[in-house]
């Protein structure tokens, strides 16, 4: 069951196992552990943007062809939802229709841009797709009466997706895990009674587990692409394409059917996006600092390892709501009006995780994921007790997907 | 055209013959001559004089920005995706020269009094742009060499680190950076003159295209008449053959590499004062130029950066003209239809 559920690429690391067991938990029961508004939508966005992230690595990840264009694919599935619903209503017509739309339009864009990198280089592929996706957004922004500029669009979602829907009568019970553990050690009598509290069941939770259950299914459809023989002839593109070529691939096709299954996912986590978030705008959707966020996600969390988009997606997205504030604590610290006083001032938490995407390019370029895997196949090395320091390092380099 | 090519394909005749000729060998002038006829049948005269200086202007400010990155990636096949930091961090450090220190010379009405203003602010620009390149080279290029796909990556990360570190030092929001005083106001065509008499050029903006014009010259020379410009002509064209003959083409790499962050930095005081105000991401947005410019050109290509900039100022004040909204699509779109007609660029130096 689990090998065909996980296309036999298991995680291979206890540490790993664990703290995908978590996410996974987190995700599964989130509204009902995580009070407030911030916490509810941050786990939307952790949903939202494993798909974004997830598919983006098919691309960087498992055939190293580096794409500045996902945020546009993003934007299109977005933007798609959101038109559909300001000229059509709030049905699930209009949906569909955006949905539809959407897709179409991504599966052309994402075919010309496949077609123009056929003509340049790999090298190109890069700079094209900024300039294009750069031209993209500055249309949006420019096209105000279809797009509404820089104001963006409310998006009207169907009423059964909303926060007005109730299907239930009675609050559901949530139980509080941060308020608890803290709880344990302020007034340990009380903690459990004062960690719960209630939900109001409502459209916005139907939303999110659609949201969540859409990043499971394709989550696992990545990792049985990427594990079937087509993700094979990827990664061996990916290694190296002109022995790809010499052994009767014909790369061009498959470079381009990488690129176009990344870019429909992107527009699909786009469309979840408009629902959960119920409003788009240039900034939230097309930015190129979004782009930014998506290759620091992919490469922290390890390239070439689905997993790797989970555990940086979700470490990204806390560190962007939850640094900040760790940030402003320290900044309290620290004397005001000082250059140091900027340096860990909760603005520039942003150039701290710069730094730690460039450090972590030098010295863990599988990321996060591909360094647990690491340490857990020298552990297995060791208790096999067989073959020398030098074998040891051989192995474990075999084993992780390191580029 | 060498002599074996001429027994295959004899000397083109007739107008359509020598058209097609012109098309294929100089396909820089072609688009230039098109781009230009096309527009002056759009509008007016005198329009299109003002729009064509500031198209030049627009271009040579981009073709300062671009000639650093283009030869880094034709000399050592770096791309340098932190490009657009450099042209913020020159921005930054010829405002603060303008508004801070020399504000007084600024202000005032006399040309000298500006100038001594004018160029330490570009002076600055340079060195601070050069140095940090020096810097950012060392530290963060040179252990990715040969891999592109982790250059994208480091250099990406060094952008945001950059731009960051300028908003610690200079805050994050807007600074308005007044342009000199004999630099602002317009200088008027006679009306005596036909067809352009009674227009208004900006000064400014001449003085763009004169400084571009001349950073043309000078780098054209540097390159094509001393000997740094031959190893790096030479250097582009087979590194491993440079290096075989005992030159030290890292370091020839790390001078290229300074200098054109350096040349981004006055590309970016100069649009600092064009524009009158700078943000920390203004590098970004000037990047898409910058690209677009480099891939026109063909990599690695002078003469093709600077055609490339001022076909992509040209199309952006005459796009801009005619519907402002589609003036960065326009930009891209002739990037595309050059890459559809010539995957190479228009003056292609290198395969890449």
């Amino acid at each position: 069951m689990m090998q065909r559920l996980l296309s036999g690429d298991y995680p291979r690391s206890r540490a790993l196992t664990a703290l995908l067991l978590i996410i996974g938990a987190s995700l599964a029961l989130g509204p009902f552990l995580f009070p407030g508004v911030r916490a509810f939508s941050m786990l939307g966005m952790i949903c939202v943007f494993i798909i974004v992230v997830a598919s983006y690595d098919l691309m960087l990840g498992y055939t190293h062809i580096v794409s500045f264009a996902h945020t546009m694919f993003f934007g299109i599935g977005a933007y798609g939802v959101a038109m559909a619903t300001d000229a059509l209503g709030n049905g699930y017509g209009a949906v569909l229709a955006g949905i539809g739309g959407a897709v179409l339009l991504t599966i052309l864009l994402s075919l010309l841009l496949g077609l123009l990198s056929l003509r340049v280089k790999a090298i190109f592929f890069a700079l094209v797709t900024l300039a294009v996706a750069f031209a993209f957004l500055s249309l949006v922004t420019q096209l105000y009466n279809l797009t509404g500029g820089e104001d963006g669009l409310a998006v009207r979602v169907p009423r059964e997706l909303g926060p007005a829907f109730r299907p239930f009568d009675e609050p559901w019970v949530g139980f509080d895990v941060v308020g608890f553990f803290s709880g344990l050690f302020s007034d340990p009598a009380n903690a459990f009674k004062d960690a719960l509290f209630d939900v109001r069941v409502n459209g916005r939770h139907l939303v999110y587990y659609i949201a969540f259950l859409s990043a499971v299914a394709v989550f696992l459809f990545l990792l049985r692409m990427v594990n079937s023989p087509f993700g094979r002839v990827l990664q061996a593109i990916r290694e190296n394409e002109f022995r790809a070529q010499a052994l009767g691939y014909r790369t061009v096709f498959y470079r381009t059917a990488a690129v176009i299954v990344s870019a429909v996912l992107a527009t699909l986590a786009g469309v979840l996006f408009a629902l959960i978030n119920r409003y788009v705008n240039p900034e939230n959707t097309l930015n190129f600092e979004l782009m930014v966020f998506i290759l620091l996600m992919c490469v922290i969390g390890g390239m070439g390892t689905l997993y790797g988009a989970v555990v940086g997606t979700a470490l990204f997205l806390l560190a962007q709501n939850y640094l900040q504030d760790l940030l402003k604590l320290l900044a309290g610290q620290v004397e005001k009006g000082s250059m140091l006083a900027e340096l860990v001032g909760p603005d520039s938490w942003l150039l701290w995780f710069g730094l730690l995407f460039v450090l972590s390019v030098y010295f863990f370029p599988s990321g996060i994921v591909g360094q647990l895997r690491l340490w857990a196949a020298r552990r297995r090395q060791r208790r096999a007790g067989n073959g020398g320091a030098s074998r040891d390092g051989v192995s474990a380099q075999g084993e992780s997907h390191a580029s | 055209m060498s002599a074996h090519d001429e027994l295959i394909e004899p000397r083109p005749r007739g107008a359509l013959g020598r058209f097609r000729a012109f098309r294929e060998e100089r396909p820089h002038l072609f688009l230039l001559v098109l781009m230009m006829l096309v527009a002056f049948f759009m509008m007016d005269p005198r329009t299109w004089v003002v729009l064509t200086i500031s198209g030049l202007a627009m271009g040579a400010m981009v073709f300062l920005m671009a000639s650093g990155m283009t030869l880094t990636f034709g000399l050592m096949n770096v791309l340098n995706l932190a490009h657009g930091a450099f042209i913020s961090l020159g921005a930054f450090a010829g405002a603060t020269v303008l508004v801070h220190w020399l504000n007084v010379q600024a202000g005032e009405a006399s040309v000298w009094a500006n100038l001594a203003a004018v160029l330490p602010a570009l002076g600055f620009a340079l060195v601070v742009a050069g140095l940090i390149g020096l810097l950012f080279e060392r530290l963060v290029i040179k252990p990715v060499y040969g891999d592109h796909l982790k250059q994208i990556l480091v250099t990406v990360g060094g952008s945001i680190i950059l731009m960051e570190l300028i908003q610690v030092v200079w805050g994050p929001n807007e600074i308005p950076v007044p342009r000199p005083e004999t630099l602002t106001g317009a200088f008027l065509v006679p009306e005596s003159l036909p067809v352009i008499g009674g227009v208004a050029l900006e000064k400014y903006r001449l003085v763009a295209v004169i400084l571009g014009l001349a950073v043309y010259g000078l780098m054209t020379w540097v390159i094509e008449r001393t000997r740094t410009g031959v190893l790096i002509r030479a250097g582009v064209e087979d590194r491993e053959m440079v290096e075989v003959h005992g030159y030290r083409i890292r370091l020839l790499f790390l001078g290229v590499f300074v200098a054109g962050s350096a040349l981004a930095g006055l590309g970016g005081a100069m649009w600092a004062m064009y524009r009158e105000i700078i943000t920390a991401h203004m590098g970004d947005e000037l990047m898409i130029s910058v690209i677009v410019v480099i891939i026109l050109g063909g990599l690695g290509s002078i003469k093709g950066c600077f055609y490339g900039a001022v076909l992509v100022g040209l199309i952006n004040l005459y796009v801009g003209y005619l519907e402002p909204r589609l003036a960065a699509v326009a930009t891209v779109g002739l990037m595309v239809g050059v890459l559809m007609w010539r995957p190479q660029g228009l003056i292609p130096v290198i395969k890449v």
